[in-house]
């Protein structure tokens, strides 16, 4: 499956890390499978992009390292492009979610800018 | 391979990210709202980009970075598309 072997103690440390990383992935599926309401439902993906990527990323970094020549950095792309692209992704939910439940009349907190900026928006 | 660390570990940690973006995929086919839709799908994207990551690692091929990479990036421009439509109806102004 692998071209070289790794020695022991390269394994066990890509192993730790990447099951942490898939268990922290499936604990992060179940809170949205089973929080009640939505604004409780968009905290819980949120474990996945920071502390699961980063588990999986850390061993595909070992990994390739000890595998080929030099350190491979390449994969911390990945983790950090997540890590800025995901907050954005999850503000721009909330307050479309927020937007929605004021429209459909829920029980949601009013809006912080009342007056100015965010009349046509809440309207 | 002469230790079977890996050969063990990998698979299992195949096995929970498909359990987990099963998960989402429930989420997504009986979330009651269009945002729970478009949220568990966001969820799938992140699931199935760390999916890519870890086959990497089992094949021992880098060419899987790219496909996470492009994974990462439709997830960030297809989740903020649908969520700019949710906010405002219609995508570009």
């Amino acid at each position: 499956m692998t071209e070289a072997a790794l020695p022991l103690w390269a394994e066990i440390i890509i192993a730790v890390l990447v099951l942490a990383g898939s268990a922290i992935a499936l604990l992060g599926s179940w809170g949205l499978l089973r929080l009640k309401t939505y604004f409780e439902r968009v905290h819980a993906p949120s474990i996945i992009a920071t502390m699961g990527c980063w588990c999986v990323m850390h061993g595909t970094i070992v990994y390739f390292s000890l595998q080929g020549q030099g350190l491979a950095l390449h994969s911390l792309l990945i983790a950090l492009f997540v890590a800025i692209t995901v907050p954005v992704t999850n503000i721009f939910l909330m307050r479309a979610a927020l937007f929605r439940a004021r429209r459909a009349g829920n029980d949601a907190p009013p809006s912080l800018s009342r007056s100015t900026g965010s009349q046509e928006r809440d309207s | 391979m002469t230790h079977p660390v890996l050969s063990w570990a990998l698979p299992i940690a195949l096995c929970m990210l498909v359990l987990a973006m099963v998960l989402a995929l429930v989420r997504l086919l009986k979330g009651p709202s269009a945002q729970d839709r478009v949220l568990a799908l966001d969820c799938m994207y992140l699931n199935g980009m760390l999916l890519a990551l870890v086959l990497g690692v089992l094949y021992g091929s880098s060419t899987y970075f790219e496909g996470a990479l492009l994974i990462a990036l439709f997830s960030f421009v297809g989740t903020t598309a649908m969520a700019k439509f949710l906010l405002r109806g219609e995508v570009i102004e």
